[in-house]
């Protein structure tokens, strides 16, 4: 089998339409999280949230280099994989709203958003939860000889569950079709990665497990890009798993009860200067791009997600008569 | 002294770490986070990292860790941040903690607690809102703490933490901002005796957990309607202080139960169980009722979250028909 070779793939990351659909798609994520913010501090959504704003490169940069047919397990952080794969931004925000046109016709809320139809095996409020399910999907992929991918998204926590181990390394003797993307935002909840690790890289921990550790810097979207690509061929040729770092950082709190005790008001500007989406902005500019076209895309993704928000506010709250009977597959689910 | 339920959990972990070095917490984000509930706070400033250690997401590891460090004279308190993932440490708990004091002959005992919240109504959704009291109730080994109020919270915490066994205290997340006078002797309170929260001549209803004060609510509008009930807390589910249960039903002839948990298999079954098994089952003029949370996984959106919790409205509602159904009056 041939190696892949990063080097290969420059080019066509770097395309003009690819840049555009990066900048689009980083945009509608970040505007997405926004507008949930805001719902939230105006206390006109129950329950909590975790945003995905200043990780959109992850989610943009692994996912675009999917193919239909492939599939990801998501986090509690999901709103940005979901989007990323194209997912429909009106049922996401029903969600959010607990309303009948919600992805999960509101039974699952912020934390459970997820397009099957789109290779979305769930976001998860357990962490490291999604991560031996993604194992056990390489798994199907591999018994059904299909050369599909699997992208185990986790964040920097979710390494130190005892699942995450476990299923890494049954990836890893299976030699499984399975990309873990470790979202290093730098923290848990408040315990920051060089309180938690003895380790300076997390990559490394691949090593335990006997394969390939990648580290990339997560706010670049084109290198996220590139070295998903890589792992990614490894994985559909039969190369088995590989465990990428993206080295990134969440703007906001945790969750909505977050008092950023536990870091530095400088420390959150100082990742801000290194914007993912002022980055891609940077480039298309440098690729001779409008600044006016470009802010004309993010009005219409702006206007998008109002129109999300008014279609959720529009919609139907769910009855209860339906709760017990949502708690079985109907038998003609499982029929062949 | 007048505080909320989180500040008497404070309180009582407070006290005991002052009074006896032995004890230390853990969990994650409980240092100058101050817990995901606010729990904690300003522990980590007053009593150092060693002794309120923030760990990594971990729960098999910290539960373990809790075990062992009990093993060699440690009295651990360890968080689970949302008691749905002690899920996460279940052959911790399971096979490990509760099992053994018995399987080594009695040669060692684990004084280990686990505590942290419990329950629905804060649109957190399945994997963060659940009431597994019963699963923990079915293991012998274990003994279940689960106060209603902020002083049952200090009193049954100091005696979990001086207990010999591993004890598991759920917290209601609904009952944290709750305030109420709490006792400032330090003085324990027991492990299995239940408290008459209210006395009445017409039907016992027991309950325990965030539940009493709803069950109380529909108590005090079923008098209004000239329903006298009894409503026992029973602050512990293990021990289980059957002696008060089976007492009252003598007295009032019905028993009613009702908890937030999934009905099947719930702790409500095993309550009327044991008085059917009791004296008391000479005393019964009616056929159990069970007010529970449905058999569901707890559903985010509000109108199915409080169709899944027992309502004031559907305690009064259930207890009303059942009493005019059986023709108590
Ligand atoms: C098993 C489990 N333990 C703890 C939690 C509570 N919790 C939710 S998210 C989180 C931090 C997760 O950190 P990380 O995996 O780095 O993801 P991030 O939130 O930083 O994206 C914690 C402790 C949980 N949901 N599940």
């Amino acid at each position: 089998m041939a190696k892949p070779d990063p080097a290969n793939f420059t080019e066509e990351a770097a395309s003009l339409p690819r840049a555009l659909d990066y900048f689009r798609t980083m945009w509608r994520i970040r505007r997405f999280d926004e507008t949930i913010d805001e719902l939230f501090a105006s206390g006109q959504v129950h329950g909590t949230t975790h945003l995905y704003i200043g990780e959109e490169a992850v989610a943009a940069g692994v996912i675009g280099e999917l193919q239909a047919g492939d599939v990801i397990t998501s986090t509690h952080r999901g709103h940005g994989h979901n989007i990323a794969l194209g997912g429909d931004i009106r049922a996401m925000m029903a969600e959010l709203l607990g309303r009948t046109t919600g992805y999960c016709a509101g039974r699952g809320g912020s934390m459970h958003i997820a397009d099957q139809n789109l290779g979305n095996l769930g976001a998860n409020g357990i962490v490291a939860g999604g991560v031996p399910i993604a194992v056990g999907a390489g798994l199907g992929f591999h018994l059904q000889g299909r050369a599909q991918v699997v992208v185990a998204f986790a964040g920097d926590g979710a390494l130190n569950e005892g699942g995450f181990h476990e299923a890494a390394n049954l990836a890893a003797i299976w030699k499984l079709p399975v990309v873990f993307v470790v979202e290093n935002n730098q923290y848990g909840m408040s315990g920051s990665v060089h309180e938690m690790f003895a380790l300076s890289h997390l990559a490394d921990r691949a090593a335990a497990y006997g394969i390939p550790g990648l580290m990339v810097d997560g706010q670049d979207v084109f290198a996220v890009a590139e070295t998903a690509r890589y792992a990614i061929l490894k994985a559909r040729q039969g190369g088995g798993p590989s465990l990428i770092e993206a080295v990134t950082y969440r703007y906001k709190g945790h969750s909505k009860s977050d008092a950023n005790r536990y870091r530095t008001r400088e420390e959150i500007q100082n990742w801000r200067k290194r914007d993912p989406i002022e980055r891609v902005r940077a480039h298309l500019e440098g690729e001779g791009v409008e600044a006016a076209a470009l802010d004309a895309m993010v009005a219409e993704v702006r206007a998008e997600v109002a129109a999300a928000l008014r279609f959720a506010e529009e919609s139907p709250w769910p009855t209860p008569d339906t709760l017990l009977d949502a708690v079985w597959a109907p038998a003609e689910e499982g029929a062949d | 002294m007048e505080m909320t339920y989180a500040a008497a959990v404070r309180y009582a972990l407070e006290q005991e770490m002052e009074r006896d070095p032995r004890v230390f917490i853990m969990g994650e984000d409980i240092g100058v986070y101050g817990g995901a509930f606010g729990v904690t706070m300003g522990l980590v400033e007053r009593f150092g990292k060693e002794r309120v250690r923030d760990t990594p997401i971990a729960e098999e590891g910290i539960v373990g860790a809790g075990i062992g460090a009990s093993l060699v004279g440690m009295r651990p308190i360890v968080e689970i941040q949302f008691s749905d993932f002690i899920m996460n440490a279940m052959d911790q708990v399971v096979n490990q903690a509760a099992k053994i004091h018995f399987m080594f002959g009695g040669r060692m005992h684990v004084p280990l607690v686990i505590r942290g919240p419990a329950g629905a109504g804060t649109g957190a959704a399945a994997q963060h809102s659940q009431s597994l009291e019963a699963w923990f109730h079915h293991v012998p080994g274990l003994k279940v703490v689960m106060p209603a109020t902020p002083d049952d919270a200090r009193g049954l915490l100091l005696a979990a933490i001086r207990d010999p066994n591993p004890v598991i205290m759920f917290e209601h997340k609904l009952l944290y901002k709750m305030k109420g006078e709490v006792e400032e002797s330090g003085e324990a309170l027991p492990l299995g005796q239940a408290r008459i929260a209210r006395p009445g001549r017409d039907a016992t209803l027991v309950t325990y957990s965030f539940m009493v004060h709803r069950v109380l609510e529909a108590a005090t509008l079923l008098a209004g309607e000239g329903w006298d009930i009894e409503v026992i807390d029973l602050r512990t589910i293990v021990p289980m202080d059957l002696a008060t249960v089976t007492a009252s039903v003598g007295r009032t002839g019905r028993l009613a139960v009702c908890h937030e948990a999934v009905g099947r298999g719930g702790i409500g079954g095993e309550i009327a169980a044991r008085v059917w098994e009791s004296e008391a089952f000479d005393f019964l003029d009616a056929p159990l009722l069970r007010i529970t949370g449905l058999d569901t996984p707890v559903p985010y959106s509000p109108p199915l979250e409080q169709a899944f919790m027992p309502s004031v409205e559907r305690i009064h509602d259930s207890v009303k028909s059942w009493l005019t159904r059986e023709g108590a009056h």
